[in-house]
């Protein structure tokens, strides 16, 4: 029997087997690295031809994450849209919070075959060390944790998540001490302990096979989206609307719907405070192509090749980098990315709570915000799916110092409550 | 004008007739100016190294431990550029006359232009370039500038790289082969990694008849000469930043690194 919810991309166009997508891609790695990285490559192709590994995988995904995830209308937050159809791809149902699970469970199953016994991880909003510290917690394999120190703060709560299911949690101080900074000191790791150890990666950029692989792993949101979407609606949305960090829950989203020419895919990145402030980290709307982490792709970067600070109130979408695969949907067209505020992803998350009392991850309300702008371009006709990537718990703290809802603020809370009004307008 | 890819080969060779390793050491341009980074590499030259790598600091130095990564944050904050860098080139080869190579991240190339990068690193009188995170499989356009200027194209091996790879790795490179003595990032370590030797053999069983010259851990003169009895060269780089580091000020800083220097050519006279 096929496999329902490992469902690797069977068009096999993209990337060649050099790891390209058009220019983006490939494998910027040490030599240290390279018997590593091709040993992921080699047992991952085994591993799609083995039906042992698609039926475990299965029997994780429907009895340990819960999928197929649930798909939700939201009409009374669709209302601030422009009267369009909303749609949320329910991946904040997944276990621990976020579609992180989908590709954490593959690789742990894959770092099993390797024979490694030590898995290391980079995050930054700590959905994806949260993932992984419960995948290595559920398979007893050895765990670290990298996160950039400002995001240990900021996301206090996914720490004390990761301690809890035995993983070393490291608190990176170089750089910018956010995800990128992160993702180097996994690297160091790995050059050093390459030998029983894993690096899972969390997103789908890096080095290849990363990029496909982590995207396959993803595959099944879009692939479940899209089927139950037709059997709701009896059509296609009009678009399909995901933030982007690194790319992995867009990718696993828009993948689906790739061949669909008229469904839109719109990749929503972190303005910040606004472009025009230099304090964002939107990637493919300001960079430049580059090489980050293994890949070629568009980076943020000034024009000697440095790599320059990214800012955003969310700490999984504060990333200098993107997935090649987006960059080169980008560049063909066939992908549409647009920038989001801080404050606009802001207003969205608190929509969506009063209004339907959901409330998402600080990252998904920037794909939240896109679409209540897309709607209002859309008009009442509009039809949008929006992957709700990762529920809001572990952005409580961050929330309520924006909206001043802790008793102590009391005053604030007053202040900000008029300033703050609900306009659902994302710019 | 043509770079100093001869100079580095016969540089290389003539060590090698004296019955010995060549001295090569690693200072960050920029660091701890751009003027101070120059009188650095001319103390490590009078000390006694044989050829210097230059360091293009980067944002994201994925290959380097904390002490390099400090020299790095200090030269970026400095505001050091690629222009910079062409000027500790120029200044260190001409003062000095030895062979000087720049090590970076592939990123800055890429950026600045790879023609542009390898015209002026020639005509700065640079003898080449290794660039560890560029796999010999994604090097094809670098190393048709790089010929085409005359500069040496040093790629790394390290313990893990299997023979065909190698082979491949020596076929393509030119001037030497930087083998990792270990795997990990750099840094200064206690002991020099058992896999050196081996892979350093490994390495010239491929019969391309480039010198083998080792980095990552060497600090020291009893390491140095521990290298020296299996290699054609030591690299020592962190161990000269980290003196600088710890130099009360910039004058102190030169006369230790110079101090290092002289220690290590007596550590690479095998006898």
């Amino acid at each position: 029997m096929p496999s329902e919810f490992f469902i690797p991309d069977p068009q096999g166009q993209v990337p060649t087997s050099d790891g390209y997508f058009g220019d983006f891609g490939g494998k910027f790695i040490p030599e240290a690295l390279v018997a590593a990285v091709d040993e992921v490559a080699v047992e991952y192709e085994k591993a799609k031809a083995d039906p042992a590994f698609a039926a475990e995988l299965d029997d994780l995904m429907v009895h340990y994450t819960g999928r197929p995830s649930s798909l939700t209308e939201v009409p009374r937050f669709a209302e601030h849209a422009g009267g369009a159809r909303i749609f949320l791809k329910r991946e904040d149902l997944n276990h621990t919070g976020s579609h992180k699970i989908n590709n954490v469970l593959g690789q742990a199953l894959l770092t099993r075959r390797m024979g490694k016994t030590r898995v290391i991880a980079e995050t930054g909003a700590g959905q994806h060390g949260v993932a992984t510290a419960t995948a290595c917690a559920l398979f007893g394999l050895d765990c670290t944790i990298y996160m950039g120190e400002i995001d240990t703060e900021r996301q206090a709560l996914n720490v004390a998540r990761m301690r809890m299911l035995g993983a070393e949690v490291v608190a990176v101080k170089s750089g910018s001490r956010t995800l990128k900074d992160a993702i180097n000191e996994a690297f160091r790791d790995w050059v050093a302990n390459v030998d029983r150890t894993h690096y899972l990666f969390g997103t789908v950029a890096g080095p290849h096979p990363f990029p496909a692989m982590v995207r396959d792993f993803h595959r099944v949101i879009g692939v479940e989206a899209r089927k139950q979407i037709v059997e709701r609606t009896g059509r296609l949305p009009d678009a399909a609307v995901a933030c982007v960090g690194g790319g992995s829950n867009a990718i696993g989203l828009f993948h689906a719907f790739i061949p669909d020419a008229d469904v839109r895919l719109v990749g929503c990145e972190p303005a910040g405070h606004g472009i025009e402030t230099g304090e964002h980290a939107a990637t493919l709307s300001a960079g430049e192509p580059g090489i980050l982490h293994g890949s070629r792709s568009y980076v943020l970067q000034d024009e000697e090749g440095q790599i320059t600070e990214p800012y955003s109130i969310s700490a999984g979408l504060d990333y200098p980098g993107i997935g090649p695969e987006h960059s080169y949907l980008k560049d063909i067209g066939r992908g549409e990315y647009r920038a989001v505020t801080d404050d606009a992803a802001m207003q969205a998350l608190r929509l969506l709570s009063r209004t339907e009392g959901i409330i998402p991850a600080i990252e998904s309300a920037h794909a939240l915000a896109g679409a209540l702008d897309l709607g209002k371009e859309l008009g009442a006709d509009g039809l949008i799916l929006v992957n709700l990537s990762g529920r809001g718990d572990k952005d409580m703290d961050t929330a309520a110092r924006y909206f001043g809802l802790y008793d102590t603020d009391a005053v604030v809370a007053e202040d900000e409550a008029a300033v703050a009004e609900i306009t659902g307008d994302a710019k | 004008m043509s770079g100093n890819v001869q100079l580095l080969s016969d540089t290389l060779a003539a060590a090698q007739g004296e019955g010995r390793a060549a001295l090569i050491a690693y200072l960050p341009a920029g660091f701890p100016t751009v003027d101070g980074g120059i009188e650095a590499v001319k103390a490590v030259v009078a000390g006694g190294a044989d050829v210097v790598e230059v360091g293009l600091p980067h944002s994201d130095p994925v290959l380097d431990g904390p002490v390099i990564q400090t020299a790095d944050d200090i030269a970026l904050r400095g505001g050091v550029k690629i222009a910079d860098v062409m000027r500790t080139v120029r200044e260190a080869h001409a003062a000095t006359g030895v062979p000087v190579l720049v090590m970076t991240y592939w990123n800055p190339i890429d950026r600045y232009g790879v023609e542009r990068f390898t015209a002026e690193l020639a005509e700065a009188g640079g003898a080449g370039c290794i660039l560890p995170d560029l796999p010999v499989q994604e090097s094809a356009l670098w190393r048709e500038h790089a010929d085409k200027h005359g500069l040496a194209t040093v790629f790394v091996v390290a313990p893990s790289s299997r023979d065909e790879r190698l082979a491949t790795i020596t076929a393509a490179g030119s001037g030497f082969v930087y083998a990792a003595s270990l795997m990990g990032v750099t840094g200064t370590r206690e002991s020099v990694g058992q896999e050196a030797a081996a892979l350093v053999r490994r390495t010239r069983a491929t019969g391309s008849g480039l010198p083998v010259c080792v980095g990552l851990g060497v600090s020291n003169a009893v390491q140095a000469k521990e290298v020296a009895a299996f290699a054609d060269g030591v690299i020592v780089g962190s161990a000269f930043v980290k003196r600088m580091l710890d130099a009360p000020d910039e004058e102190a800083g030169l006369v230790a690194v110079r101090e290092l220097a002289a220690e290590l050519a007596a550590g690479v006279r095998r006898n």
